[in-house]
């Protein structure tokens, strides 16, 4: 059960960015992406997520889990595939090797839901990831 | 107000750049990481016990490193071999995380080691979602476990460079199905690489130090399918290995990979 340092984790990140951002005074709900092959529970995650939220900023936030289905291709054939639990990891076409795993070990923050003491207008999606 | 912020953050990015920073630092010393995993029981210690007393005759500068719940046997197990050993107790942590490790390694791992096995907590979930910094990633199955196995625990095989089968000395005893087994194996794991052993009666021990060695040398490993989705920071990385500064990454972190 490991559910509870991804719980953790995910506390972390959302408190320094909460942090970062400044004047954060909740945070109400928090989106995942969990892959069908990210090995993560979302029931287990959700209870964890409960517990890592207490005491902390993200207290009585939501947690909010979009499943990623896994879907892979085949480099040689082009066939595409829901890979399915277990996953078939060989063409279902031609059943070569050459697999490319398009989607299904997803294990991402998508967006967080805050309060701030921000002025008073529309709602805003400002991006503030590095990455970008 | 409130405000949707959009973080589009990797969970375990933490973990990744820790264990990023890590295998660049080992790398540069020379040093190459064996990560084990199975479920408690399927014979890792056993295994590696064989494996050590080999490399020391061999003149492999190697060391171990053994992580459990709770007890230290498998470290003076392991120790008897005569090459540098350290119990971790994770107090309970179901797994090893990258930060853990460089943390016990400060100061301990003697500068000349070549390869450094890690016996990892026994558990077939957790340990998979974890990159240790390691140049191979090994997951074990006993004969005894059930030819299903890889697909009960499709993370820990998909992910692994290298599946090893212990206990064969009792395979016919309990019926295993080494066909069966390797058609799971290579459901989850195109192309992986299956070695069959047993500490027992010595069959197949040395081959782990081979492909290890050969790993730490820079012989491309195998790229499981399962790891070649965009790793977490979301990029993918090609089989004959890039230099890159991560967006993340400051100075330091900046790494090639193998
Ligand atoms: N028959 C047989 N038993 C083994 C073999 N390797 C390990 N065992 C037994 O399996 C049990 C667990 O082994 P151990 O190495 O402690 O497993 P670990 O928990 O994965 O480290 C012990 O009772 C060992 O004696 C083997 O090759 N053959
Ligand atoms: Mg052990
Ligand atoms: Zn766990
Ligand atoms: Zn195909
Ligand atoms: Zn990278």
């Amino acid at each position: 059960m490991h559910e509870m340092s991804v719980a953790l984790a995910v506390v972390d990140q959302v408190t320094e960015a909460a942090t970062r951002a400044g004047d954060v005074t909740a945070v109400r709900s928090v989106r995942l992406q969990v892959g069908e092959l990210a090995g993560v529970v979302p029931e287990a995650l959700a209870f964890s997520f409960e517990l890592a939220c207490a005491g902390t900023l993200l207290e009585g936030a939501e947690l909010v889990t979009e499943a990623v289905p896994g879907r892979a291709r085949c480099t040689p054939c082009a066939h595409e595939w829901a890979v399915g639990m277990p996953p078939r990891l060989t063409c279902s076409g031609c059943g070569g090797t050459h697999t490319e795993l398009l989607t299904g070990r997803e294990l991402q923050i998508v967006d967080v839901h805050w309060e701030d003491g921000g002025p008073t207008h529309a709602p805003t999606r400002e991006p503030i990831s590095e990455e970008r | 107000m409130c405000r949707v912020v959009d973080l589009r953050q990797a969970v375990l990015a933490k973990n990744d750049a820790s264990a990023h920073q890590l295998r660049a630092h080992l790398a540069a010393r020379g040093t190459a990481v064996v990560n084990l995993l199975s479920s408690p029981g399927s014979g890792k210690t056993a295994l590696l016990e064989r494996e050590l007393l080999r490399a020391r005759q061999r003149s492999v500068p190697v060391a171990a490193l053994s992580a459990d719940l709770a007890t230290e046997n498998d470290a003076a197990r392991l120790a008897r071999s005569g090459v540098p050993v350290k119990q971790v107790l994770t107090d309970g942590l179901c797994h090893l995380e990258a930060g853990m490790l460089a943390g016990h390694l400060d100061g301990w791992l003697p500068d000349d080691t070549r390869l450094l096995f890690v016996e990892n907590v026994g558990n077939l979930v957790c340990p998979a979602s974890y990159d240790l910094g390691e140049t191979l990633r090994v997951t074990l199955a006993s004969v005894t476990e059930g030819e299903d196995k890889p697909l009960k625990y499709p993370t820990a095989f998909g992910l692994a460079h290298l599946v090893v089968v212990t206990k064969t000395d009792i395979a016919e005893a309990v019926e295993f199905d080494e066909a069966a087994f390797r058609a799971n194996v290579e459901q989850v794991n195109p192309g992986v690489e299956v070695v069959l052993t047993s500490a027992r009666r010595g069959q197949g021990t040395g081959v782990l130090l081979d492909r290890a060695m050969a790993a730490a040398d820079g012989v491309p490993v195998h790229s499981p399918v399962m790891a070649r989705q965009s790793h977490h920071h979301g990029h993918t990385h090609a089989d004959n290995g890039h230099t890159h500064a991560h967006p993340e990454a400051t100075g330091p972190m900046a790494h090639t990979h193998p």
